[in-house]
């Protein structure tokens, strides 16, 4: 890997919380370090869907509340989804929330590891258990919506 | 020794992003999407209610934003410390993010009492 010294990024802020002591030799890193390589952005895309699950928790909060509000709120808040801004920030959001469900069961093997008995259940088999509940959730809530 | 809250954060982060995993794509995709957009029809004010009164539904919806929400805390804390290298900011990205959660957990307890 071919970081950069100091002398091509100087950092100003860095020394606000490392102090300065000599016999600690610290590579300084640029802030942004992880545009350099895909593999980076990917992590730090991974990392951000976060934000768009907290939007959606409480988007969907604010939907609820619209409940208790009176039908006014609601007809309102509805109207208020067909906006172009609401779809375009839905339309990320579902993306990264797309992106989010995907890393999360493919690293489910990684943190979860059954054995039955001497026998470790392949990580496969729990990616794909994951995928199978997805499925069967995705159209329990389509369905349970659908009825009203 | 100084006993760490680590794990307790951490499985919160855990379940709130399995349980988001799981159901928020469906949920955003209909409500936020294909209803929006007409392709399926939004249910009126008080079907709309009828839906989420029965207890467990408001206890499922409740486990799912207040757990989402604790998901995006620890998640987001990391992020900023790696990302932005905001290490020296600890204890305030602390309290935005798990107060943040925990204040919207508790309106949500709220909102969803009163349905």
């Amino acid at each position: 890997m071919s970081r950069p010294g100091p002398k091509q990024h100087p950092m100003s802020h860095a020394t606000r919380y490392r102090k300065y002591h000599p016999k600690l030799y610290r590579t300084r890193m640029p802030i942004f370090w992880w545009v350099r390589r895909w593999t980076h952005v990917r992590f730090i895309t991974r990392e951000l869907t976060s934000v768009f699950v907290a939007f959606y928790a409480i988007e969907l909060l604010f939907l609820l509340w619209t409940l208790t509000l009176g039908q006014e709120a609601y007809d309102d808040f509805l109207a208020w989804l067909q906006t172009p801004l609401a779809l375009a920030l839905n339309t990320i959001a579902f993306l990264m929330i797309l992106y989010h469900s995907i890393t999360w069961f493919n690293l489910a093997p990684k943190a979860l590891v059954v054995r039955v008995g001497e026998v470790r259940i392949p990580p496969v088999a729990i990616a794909g258990l994951n995928y199978a509940g997805w499925v069967v959730l995705s159209a329990a809530l389509a369905w349970f919506i659908l009825s009203a | 020794m100084k006993v760490s809250s680590e794990p307790l954060w951490w499985a919160f982060f855990g379940a709130g992003g399995a349980l988001s995993a799981l159901c928020l794509p469906a949920l955003l995709f209909l409500l936020a999407l294909a209803m929006p957009l007409g392709w399926i029809e939004a249910p009126g004010y008080e079907a709309a209610r009828d839906l989420v009164h029965h207890p467990l539904a408001r206890l499922f919806l409740f486990a799912l934003i207040s757990l989402s929400l604790l998901h995006w805390s620890h998640r987001f804390r990391y992020t900023l410390y790696d990302g932005l290298q905001l290490k020296h900011l600890e204890s305030l990205i602390v309290v935005f993010c798990y107060g943040g959660a925990i204040i919207g957990s508790a309106f949500t307890a709220f909102v969803l009492w009163q349905l």
